[in-house]
């Protein structure tokens, strides 16, 4: 792999960029790999570039049925921040954000990592009690987040209507570090590297069926023909429980539909990322200018990546609202993603009940986030077994009814 | 936009109308039953990339809860009937055997 550097910039514009070679190469698929990752979402290649750089496991495959990042790693609003509540999510949260601190600089790839400050809104006297709560339990995990007045609001965030007609504004939850980031380069840098590490990413291809013998996976049936794996990491969000069918065993979570929206680009107005669980509404600004916009999942199973007329519309009402500015817009573009809800809010990553297969999903509306936390512990659990990021997120808390309850953290906000 | 005709009161009703209630026919498993059983019960839903069977409440309507066939990857909706059944109408699963040939059957 040539480093991506100003040296090389300038060595190209001297040779009409003739010269930059493909971020990754696109081979057909080997006879056996020893460990098969099917999704090329952030998770998964994320899972798989760890594997390789922590772990020295480089003869890997990321299978992917379209194309790699086209699944909810390039439909979300990249927004990032770490401000849990409960202990077990604040830490891989937190180490997905320091991660995402560094990871232009460890992937040689610019993701464009923006921490802007991130605003919750409180619009009722439970959400503000929820929030400073947030802030204590924050304090307690060493994650720095501030409770904020309404007037440091309306410094923040000048375009936003504090007396809205049917939820006033309290103050918000603040977390300075939070932010964005560019979704498909986070997909295409960890891409890169992986190739870089001698991987295989296979592209347009789809898994159609698990083989196991004696409860032990063997390997995968695919539109590119079989595939022998030692072990086999499932990372395919709203599809787990298609996958987890193929090889027998259910999944507790459902796929439902998740929408977001750009308005026409226009001059700045918002340089923060705000969120309003309570009217379901959030929004950011992109560096073309368009405003980024969505709010609350659908409330049917859904795996069309579309998604329901009435979700548009309140979100939409909640949003102008809040911000009026947003009235006089018109929307360019927009669409749905397949998100994998668990009944806590909290993801799965996890031994499945098949000897040899893990899984890490259920990242439901908030995983883009968490891609680098959850690709270390996802690699460390396939590589070692054991990871102590992943520890309160196996399948077995559900039967123990030790949940990691987020719903109040995840309910609408991503 | 997603339609459904209440069995009840006849109304079209669209969704805005409606209030999803997730997966239809489940059966409770309460105390006395097993561990695997119970959380089955509570969380592992079919969640089909196909035929699914759901209860939907006509809830700005006339109130009632009732249930609903549809596929999830098409949002084809093969028909309603009322909430007080174990098992969806005999009619309605040939209908949709003969829509989708391969269909494994509601179980
Ligand atoms: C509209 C929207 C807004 C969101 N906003 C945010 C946000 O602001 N902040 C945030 O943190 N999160 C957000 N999320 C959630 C976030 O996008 C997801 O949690 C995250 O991207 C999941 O990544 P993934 O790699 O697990 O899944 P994906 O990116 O969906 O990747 C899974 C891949 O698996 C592939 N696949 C599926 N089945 C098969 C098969 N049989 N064979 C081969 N490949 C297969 C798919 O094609 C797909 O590419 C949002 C999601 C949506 C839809
Ligand atoms: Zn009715």
């Amino acid at each position: 792999m040539r480093r991506y550097s100003m040296f090389a910039v300038a060595r190209e514009a001297l040779r009409y960029h003739a010269g930059w070679e493909r971020a990754w190469r696109s081979p057909e698929p080997k006879k056996r790999y020893d460990v098969v990752v099917v999704g090329a979402g952030g998770h998964g290649l994320a899972t798989a570039y760890y594997l390789g750089k922590v772990h020295g496991i480089t003869n890997v495959a990321v299978i992917e049925k379209g194309w790699l990042g086209g699944g909810n790693t390039g439909r979300n609003t990249t927004i990032i921040r770490s401000n849990y509540l409960q202990d077990a999510s604040a830490a891989i949260f937190e180490k997905a954000l320091q991660l995402y601190e560094g990871l232009s600089q460890d992937l040689n790839y610019n993701v464009m990592f923006s921490p802007r400050g991130l605003l919750m809104l409180a619009q009722s006297e439970h959400e503000m009690r929820g929030y400073k709560r947030t802030v204590y339990a924050n304090a307690l995990q060493g994650v720095q987040t501030e409770w904020i007045s309404r007037e440091r609001v309306k410094e923040l965030v000048p375009i936003i209507n504090l007396d809205g007609p049917r939820y006033p504004v309290l103050g918000a939850l603040y977390q300075e570090r939070g932010g964005t980031a560019r979704h498909d380069a986070v997909a295409w840098g960890y891409a890169r590297g992986c190739s870089a590490m001698g991987m295989d990413i296979i592209q347009q291809c789809e898994v159609t069926g698990i083989r196991t013998v004696n409860g032990k996976v063997q390997g995968i049936d695919t539109t590119k023909g079989a595939i022998d794996c030692g072990k086999l990491a499932m990372v395919v969000a709203g599809h787990s429980g298609v996958l987890a069918e193929m090889a027998g065993f259910r999944l507790p979570l459902e796929s439902v539909a998740l929408q977001a929206w750009v308005s026409e680009p226009i001059k700045p107005v918002i340089d923060v990322v705000v969120m309003a669980n309570l009217v379901h509404c959030y929004i950011s600004q992109s560096d073309k200018g368009e405003l980024v916009l969505g709010g609350g999942i659908d409330h049917c199973n859904n795996f069309t990546q579309r998604g329901s007329w009435y979700t548009l519309e309140e979100t939409t009402r909640a949003l102008v609202e809040t911000y009026p500015v947003v009235s006089r817009l018109k929307m360019l573009r927009q669409w749905g993603g397949i998100v994998d809800i668990t009944g806590d809010h909290s993801p799965i990553i996890s031994k499945a009940p098949v000897e040899g297969i893990f899984v890490d999903c259920g990242w439901g509306t908030g995983g883009f986030k968490a891609i680098p936390g959850s690709g270390w512990a996802m690699a460390e659990l396939v590589a070692k077994g054991h990871s102590p990021l992943a520890e309160g997120f196996g399948l077995n808390r559900f039967r123990e009814g030790r949940f990691i309850d987020e719903s109040v953290a995840a309910g609408v906000a991503h | 936009m997603l339609t459904f005709t209440c069995p009840y009161c006849g109304v079209v009703a669209e969704e805005s109308e409606l209030t999803g209630g997730g997966e239809a026919h489940l059966k409770r498993f309460g105390p006395g039953s097993s561990d695997a059983e119970f959380e089955a019960y509570l969380f592992t839903r079919k969640n089909p990339k196909g035929v699914h069977f759901e209860r939907w409440r006509h809830a700005y309507g006339c109130g009632k809860w009732f249930l609903a066939a549809r596929d999830t990857n098409t949002l084809e909706v093969f028909g309603t009937y009322p909430a007080q059944t174990t098992e969806p109408p005999a009619d309605l699963i040939a209908a949709i055997k003969n829509k989708r040939p391969g269909w494994e059957g509601w179980k």
